[in-house]
């Protein structure tokens, strides 16, 4: 077991599927908001939605398209790099990812297509059924992603022959209560992540002043949809949390930073948490109860510390610890900005109220790094385990891999990587700067269904013939 | 029920190699072309159904996995370098598709990983499939050929044919679907491909009755087997006279039909193996649980509709594209 390579596959992973997460996250919750655009448009026959429609749809087809392809390279991961892992529990992980993919591909593809071909050729009421049957095919591939990652934090439903995960309970792999916490909190985080995007647009469109009409409705919207999700998510987060404390109490105590076992728990705020002597520097603590009542509900639970866990079971602490505080804290700002914002919206002052404006349109990002350090929290909590309990990360390795091997595809996985995301993100940036189109929408005449950035296909223009008119 | 999945895997690596060959192919092929013109046309000759050709791909991982986990921890880590140089190659070239249009000044770029990527997409997996036929070193089931068991002459070898192969598939395509310039070079490309084609051919059967590869013992055992080649060689023989006749469709089916008939060659000589002479099909399977699960949910339904979604996409793309409609024009 060469430990170098074993580093260098972790932070492989971390690297592929942290930049691949940056797009779902943002198209499941974009595609959720075009259905609900395209049903207020049906509803009021406003032209306005028509235009909010078809420009979200272009961002969708490029964020979508760069979703597809840093995703391909998940499907091949667990092969190259851990096949120990795809050996063993193959039987369960193979078949949910074959349902992610299979019913995504039909959902997605073939839906997709008619939104690209069809509003002239289909009835507007199937139009609106197509795009939410896309939104429903990227729920459906969250979905069986969530099931897979959860049956990795809490396995079940399975036995061991021949060193094999085998599956003998289905219902209990995809229906369980860990699955249904979870699942929620990923999509309420993508919804999030859209109105957020939505919002900060509008915002930006309102300080350039342009694209009056437009840029009130995704403003109001954006921030009116996370001024109502933002509660229901910290409830399932802290719906999560009971599962982690329920299952996985190593990953609970390093993420609260709690050493020695307490009945009823305090509760560290902040701090940096000492791994080698076993205690946390500069911590702020709220004393007991309040450990026990958020981690348990209750005045009196006793909680676990990382004392009474042997240490070669411990998560690395430090990361779950911050990760967890960072995440958070963006839901906190989240919150606080989609309430006052929402509550300036009602009284009609929001447009006017610019360092607001400004500030929505800085926090865009939050969302995106909330997501990011949640799955921090979660994955690098549930170290050193890859099946929680059961088979350990450094076991699962290619036992053959070389440090060498790993180094040399690390290296050009992030070249790769930083080449076509900075191209991609700054044409994301270059399709929103240029905002919604006037004219009525051209369908590009080769753009397939297969394709989705085909959508977006106009040529960049150094100078955008119907944008910045405000500057 | 293993042969249920064992036939869905052979029919997404198939539709996988002929598909996505022609726009491999093509993609070599637009390294060559000499004007935007001609370049603008080759692209819109794959345009609307590249990605979805390389959907097939996917698809393959996830069967292999579902239904095979041995066979699919075992190749993939083998090849892990190749591998992983591939699937950026398929990654880079896929963006450049998207990408080259955006830019004036950077076009090159992205031309330039256009072709670069699809060659090397499609000199590794020949390699892979050369490495393959020619055997890896296994231990008690575990490979143990080091990062570079693969690199041998034949497999290089494999895969510069593999490249002759899909630029066959691909210039074949461009025939079919272009008109004016870019299918005249097609057709004379056509010739010299083949040819060369068919000196690699010759050049890999040598090669096996030197070494005495394990494969030909089974030849010799099932005579039957070389019905294939028959087949093969009956379409090199239409592909031919098509050739001689300029005929635009003609060429590209007879192509299909020799990918067609060496791919059912390759699966029958390794057959029950899955990795030649090392891991059978049964041993490779998913148990019974896991199958059953995939063919309700996912194979009996959801598989025949991805075909018929496949097949409807090429039949709405049927026909020539103008050749001054270049992809991103409107």
């Amino acid at each position: 077991m060469d430990m170098t390579a074993l580093l260098l596959s972790r932070i492989q992973f971390a690297f592929t599927i942290t930049f691949h997460i940056i797009f779902p996250s943002f198209t499941i919750g974009l595609a959720a908001w075009l259905t609900v655009i395209e049903a207020m448009s049906l509803a009021t026959r406003r032209p306005v939605y028509r235009v909010i429609f078809e420009f979200w749809l272009k961002i969708f087809g490029v964020a979508f398209g760069m979703g597809v392809v840093s995703g391909i390279v998940m499907a091949f991961q667990f092969g190259t790099n851990w096949s120990v892992l795809s050996r063993m529990t193959g039987p369960i992980q193979g078949p949910l990812l074959m349902y992610e993919t299979f019913w995504a591909f039909m959902l997605e593809a073939s839906f997709f297509g008619v939104l690209i071909f069809g509003r002239s050729r289909v009835p507007p009421w199937f139009y609106l059924f197509s795009t939410a049957m896309v939104a429903l095919g990227t729920t459906f591939s969250a979905f069986f992603i969530m099931v897979n990652n959860s049956w990795m934090q809490v396995p079940s439903g399975y036995v061991m022959e021949n060193g094999a995960f085998v599956p003998n309970d289905w219902t209990k792999i995809i229906f369980n209560s860990v699955v249904w916490s979870r699942f929620p909190h990923m999509l309420l985080a993508a919804y999030l992540t859209g109105a957020f995007c939505v919002a900060a647009t509008g915002a930006w469109y309102i300080l350039r002043k342009v694209y009056h009409a437009e840029s009130r409705i995704m403003l109001r919207m954006g921030l009116g949809l996370a001024a109502v999700l933002m509660p229901v998510q910290l409830l399932f987060g802290h719906l999560n949390g009971k599962y982690v404390n329920t299952y996985q109490p190593s990953k609970m105590a390093a993420i609260e930073g709690r050493w020695n076992d307490e009945k009823p728990g305090s509760e560290v705020l902040f701090g940096w948490p000492d791994v080698e002597h076993r205690r946390n520097l500069f911590a702020i603590t709220l004393p007991p109860p309040f450990g026990s009542l958020i981690d348990s509900d209750s005045f009196t639970a006793a909680e676990t510390g990382l004392n009474s866990i042997p240490p070669e079971n411990w998560p690395p602490v430090v990361i779950p610890f911050f990760t967890f505080r960072i995440m958070v804290g963006c839901g906190l700002v989240m919150l606080g900005l989609a309430w006052v914002g929402s509550y300036l919206s009602y009284k009609h002052r929001l447009a006017y109220n610019r360092p607001l404006l400004w500030l929505t349109f800085f926090t865009f990002p939050l969302p995106f790094i909330a997501i990011i350090t949640g799955w921090f929290t979660a994955e690098v909590g549930r170290q050193p385990w890859v099946v929680f309990g059961v088979l350990r990360t450094a076991d699962a390795m290619t036992p053959f891999l070389t440090a060498q091997q790993a180094t040399i595809s690390l290296a050009i996985f992030c070249a790769v990587y930083a080449f076509i995301f900075l191209f991609g993100t700054y044409y994301i940036y270059r399709l929103i700067r240029i905002g919604p189109a006037r004219d009525l929408f051209e369908i590009p005449h080769l753009a397939v269904p297969n394709r989705p950035m085909s959508l977006a296909n106009e040529e960049l223009v150094p100078e955008p013939t119907h944008a910045d008119a405000g500057e | 029920m293993v042969m249920f999945w064992v036939s869905l895997l052979a029919i997404s690596i198939l539709l996988y190699v002929l598909l996505d060959g022609l726009d491999l192919g093509v993609g070599m092929l637009f390294g060559l072309a000499s004007d935007e013109t001609m370049r603008g046309a080759m692209l819109s000759a794959v345009a609307p159904i590249w990605d979805g050709n390389e959907t097939w791909l996917v698809v393959t991982a996830v069967i292999l996995w579902g239904a095979f986990p041995v066979v699919y921890a075992t190749l993939l880590s083998a090849f892990y370098l190749p591998l992983i140089v591939m699937l950026l190659g398929l990654i880079l070239r896929g963006v450049a598709f998207e990408f080259r249009y955006k830019t004036q000044r950077l076009r090159w770029i992205w031309d330039l990983s256009f072709a670069g990527g699809s060659v090397i997409a499609t000199f590794i997996q020949g390699m892979t499939v050369g490495a393959l036929v020619e055997g890896l070193s296994f231990t008690n089931g575990q490979y143990s050929g080091g990062a570079v068991g693969w690199l041998t002459p034949f497999a290089v070898l494999c895969g510069i044919g593999l490249c002759l192969g899909y630029a066959l598939l691909g210039a074949c395509w461009l025939a079919k679907k272009c008109d004016g310039e870019v299918r005249d070079v097609a057709h004379r490309r056509i010739a010299v491909l083949a040819l060369g084609v068919l000196a690699f051919l010759v050049a890999v059967f040598a090669h096996a009755l030197a070494e005495h590869l394990p494969i030909l013992h089974r030849w010799i055992d099932r005579p039957y087997l070389f019905v294939f080649p028959a087949i093969g060689a009956v379409a090199a023989t239409v592909l031919a006279l098509s050739i001689q006749r300029h005929n635009d469709h003609w060429p590209f089916y007879m192509v299909a039909l020799i990918f067609v008939s060496a791919f059912c060659t390759l699966a029958l000589s390794f057959w029950p193996y899955m990795i030649p002479f090392v891991i059978t099909i049964d041993e490779a399977a998913s148990p019974q649980s896991s199958l059953a699960f995939m063919f309700w949910g996912c194979g009996l339904i959801v598989f025949p509709l991805m075909l018929l979604y496949t097949l409807i996409s090429y039949f709405v793309f049927r026909g020539k594209v103008g050749e001054r409609v270049g992809y991103g024009h409107h």
